[in-house]
């Protein structure tokens, strides 16, 4: 197991670089975008000596690399600033939103991680049926149509004409846990079909491959059923793909989902991301980045690290 | 012509009035045309149309533009959605009516010197903030000097320019002081940054804490999300029907669109005009289609070639046909410009100048009278600037192909446009809201020496005028001072005004309003909170 400790210690490390540079790239994008946040917060309507007024106000007047500094000081040690915008911590900017995604995406991911597993499996078993084609075909249309056609294509069938659910997700406080499933299922089904086609099709792929095996063969020739087959002795060999898949859709199902947010007036932290770039607030842009980024780096990690606990070539060494 | 009744339409009549379908004036001449006597449709109206509002009831309105980094800061207030909610929670000195006129809010009354430069304000008594504290001159002193000062961060200075001081006369009465006469004062007060906060000891206003003195008081809110609100029992002024008020940000058309068919909300802000028509099928729900003073304009540098040359302004703005424009871009929803930024809405409008029609043949004389023939012109556009505003400007192009004109239309990124584009480019399209009256928009736009002067047009005549209209107090002198320089503008400016934009927006049938409606903001001059109703 001490390998896979070094492995996870020495990702980290480099995780840790990987999310140095990109705050970098983002405070240089920030820059080079048109207008500056004095600006965007105060309008068209503005004067010159208000924008200037603005600026100094929020320290713009300093030079850019001072300001990166500053900020970069206070990040090593937890403290990601203000807003620029509103003056509010960061975190207390971004915390509740960052929650609410995190809700969609495991409300999203435990219907479609399970959904595509097993239809994965199924697809296998009955590879080149009709079943098969049908559920590829379905598939494959989900995930090539955008995520906010999806979305609207189901608040008319599944909320303006049959009212079965609520058309926007708005969220209130004093909401139970079944309202809150209620009214967020739109969205949480909009990402199921985006990410169900990925995942279900590399278990086939997968599990197919490990098929023309001649382990597989021999397991047939003794006369094991079918599926005691795949889910005994091929399914084993087959994780590694397939949680590599999955880890990149949930990545996916976080970062992902501006469109589903503004669909459904969901307020996840890609709304935030967005208005915050709008505004050029820096603080809020480079907090989101960096979570997103984290995300990422995290999911491929613990990705990695379940491959090898599944895999026992993986986990001891020769 | 003797008087005579027929109930069963007057009756109609009648539901479509209290359904918000027909205003006074359309309802007195289809019950005249009807061969209702005038005494009796005006009695009609007067008893029967109009039942009382009622009170009761939680209204939810979905809006459009909010945004997480809105603020309760009155002088960074930018997105419609705040607009909207501070006219439902916070005051202001004066409002505009439905009918478009000047009436009070926290100031009940005002009055001028002579020359219109000391205008004192007397603060209704008894008015309170949502925590119980009455509102006071040092209140409203401090909530107008937030906007003043050179350290001040607000949109709005530019607005106060002029105000030297603002002195405490008693504790209900407050005198601003000009440097020079403005007779629209009392009508800049209604801007929507001058909210009247609660002044801190210093003298400084407390807008952090989201007080206010508005018929709403706000119990949960998340910026960029939604509002809850409760009556405030402390309310000055009339209406406040509603208990309760959620006031949601709806960003996507659609979705804002779905809500209201779905029930989710009961009542929306800006409709997409492209499925209007769509809309329009669905029973229960009513559409207000509302003039407005919000106006698209193509300034054209008067000091650079070709458009030094008012024969080639003038050639241009005959090669429009706006009439076709409104039909196909803005599917109905607006009313043609005349060529000067005065809208029918406006107080000193003057209604017999003669519209501006499509005239290709005079715009290709004209042409040939400045030796411009084969015109050719760019003109500066973004998506960003009006919903269709692209494909406005190739309309555009084809209608002056026809007067020889070759217009080249340029996309620009939506990005900055406003900074990097309009006022930089010699020919380019812009849209303006609204504003409340003639000399706040010319000075504005227009003046010769206004930072904003997007045309580059200098006529000292009309800067003349606008001096002396800006402090004339003589109603009937100032209108005809108004109608001149609305004449130059139109004949000489260099500034087209293909349209003015209506406000749309939809409500469920339950929720009634009155006849009329504001034309100062969307949905009732952001009012609808205070002043619509359940039925």
């Amino acid at each position: 197991m001490s390998d896979v400790v070094s492995i996870v210690l020495k990702r980290l490390g480099l995780g840790l670089i990987t999310l140095f540079v990109i705050s970098v790239i983002i405070f240089l994008a920030v820059e080079m975008l048109p207008g500056d946040i004095a600006q965007a917060v105060l309008g068209q309507g503005a004067t010159e000596e208000n924008v200037a007024a603005l600026r100094k106000q929020l320290g713009l007047d300093q030079p850019a690399p001072i300001r990166y500094l500053d900020w970069l000081a206070g990040a090593v040690v937890g403290d990601f600033g203000v807003s620029l915008v509103t003056q509010s911590p960061v975190g207390e900017v971004i915390g509740p939103r960052f929650a609410n995604t995190l809700f969609l995406a495991c409300y999203a991911a435990a219907i479609a991680v399970p959904v595509a597993i097993i239809l994965g499996v199924i697809v296998a078993l009955l590879r080149n049926t009709l079943f098969d084609r049908v559920a590829n075909v379905m598939a494959l249309t989900s995930i090539s149509s955008p995520e906010f056609f999806l979305g609207y294509v189901l608040i008319l069938y599944l909320s303006v004409k049959t009212g079965m659910f609520p058309s926007i997700a708005k969220l209130s406080p004093d909401m139970t846990f079944f309202e809150l499933l209620n009214r967020t299922f739109l969205p949480a089904l909009t990402m199921v079909l985006v990410v169900v086609a990925h995942m279900m099709r590399m278990t086939r792929a997968a599990i197919i491959n490990l098929l023309s095996s001649p382990y597989i063969e021999m397991a047939r020739l003794k006369g094991v059923p079918a599926w005691r087959v795949i889910i005994k002795h091929a399914l084993p060999n087959a994780w590694a793909p397939i949680i590599n898949v999955v880890a990149l859709n949930l990545a996916y199902l976080i970062t992902g989902v501006v469109l589903v947010e503004v669909v459904f007036v969901y307020p996840g932290i890609g709304q935030l991301l967005v208005d915050s770039v709008t505004k050029r607030d820096f603080t809020v842009v480079q907090a989101c980045c960096l979570i997103f980024a984290a995300t990422f780096i995290l999911l491929n990690l613990a990705a990695d690290v379940l491959a090898i606990i599944t895999n026992p070539r993986l986990r001891y060494k020769k | 012509m003797p008087e005579t009744s027929n109930p069963e339409l007057l009756a109609r009549l009648a539901a479509e009035v209290r359904l918000g379908r027909l205003g006074r004036r359309e309802f007195m001449s289809l019950a005249i045309a009807a061969g209702v006597g005038t005494t009796m449709a005006s009695s009609v109206w007067t008893s029967n149309a109009f039942a009382a509002p009622k009170k009761g009831g939680t209204f939810r309105l979905g809006m459009h533009d909010g945004n997480t980094s809105d603020t309760h800061d009155p002088g960074t207030y930018l997105s419609f959605s705040m607009i909207q909610l501070a006219h439902t929670y916070r005051s202001y000195l004066t409002m505009i009516t439905p009918t478009n006129e000047l009436g009070p809010d926290i100031a009940e009354s005002w009055e001028a010197t002579p020359d219109a430069k000391n205008w004192t304000f007397k603060i209704v008594k008894g008015a309170t903030f949502h925590n119980g504290k009455e509102v006071t001159a040092d209140d409203v002193i401090a909530s107008m000097n937030h906007h003043r000062g050179e350290d001040s961060t607000s949109a709005a200075t530019a607005l106060l320019k002029d105000v030297n001081d603002i002195t405490k006369d008693d504790k209900h009465t407050v005198t601003f002081k000009l440097a020079t006469g403005n007779a629209d004062l009392p009508w800049l007060m209604t801007d929507y940054h001058l909210a009247i906060c609660p002044a801190n000891s210093d003298g400084s206003i407390d807008w952090q804490s989201g007080l206010g003195t508005g018929p709403y008081k706000i119990t949960n809110h998340e910026f960029g999300v939604s509002t809850q609100l409760v009556r405030h029992d402390g309310w000055h002024g009339e209406g406040a029907y509603f208990d309760e008020a959620e006031m949601i940000v709806l960003n996507d058309p659609n979705a804002r669109q779905t809500a209201l068919v779905t029930g989710e909300v009961d009542a929306v802000t800006q409709l997409e005009l492209k499925t209007l028509s769509l809309l329009k099928r669905n029973a229960n729900i009513e559409i207000d289609n509302v003039p407005s003073a919000a106006a698209i304009s193509m300034p054209m540098f008067c000091d650079q070639a070709p458009f030094d040359d008012v024969n080639v302004r003038n050639a241009l703005k005959l090669a429009m046909d706006r009439e076709d424009i409104i039909k196909k871009i803005a599917f109905g929803t607006a009313i043609p410009g005349n060529d000067f930024h005065v809208a029918p809405n406006m107080p000193y409008h003057p209604d017999d100048i003669p519209q501006r029609t499509y005239d290709p043949d005079k715009a290709k004389s004209l042409l040939k009278k400045a030796g411009a023939e084969g015109l050719s012109v760019n003109l500066s556009v973004a998506d960003s600037v009006y919903s269709g505003a692209v494909d406005m400007c190739v309309l555009y192009a084809e209608h002056a192909k026809k007067a020889g004109i070759d217009i080249n239309v340029v996309r620009e990124p939506n990005d900055g446009y406003y900074s990097d584009v309009w006022l930089k480019k010699p020919f380019c399209m812009v849209q303006w809201g609204a504003r409340p009256t003639p000399d706040v928009m010319f000075s504005l736009a227009y003046k010769d020496d206004a930072d904003w002067n997007e045309s580059h047009w200098k006529n000292p005549r009309f800067n003349e005028l606008l001096r002396a209209a800006k402090a004339e107090l003589d109603q009937e002198k100032r209108a005809a001072q108004y109608k001149e320089m609305c004449q130059l503008a139109r004949d000489d400016g260099g500034t087209i005004i293909p349209m003015f934009t209506n406000f749309v927006y939809a409500r469920n049938k339950k929720v009634q309003h009155g006849p009329n409606l504001a034309a100062s903001w969307q949905c009732d001059g952001a009012r609808a909170v205070s002043r619509w109703w359940f039925a």
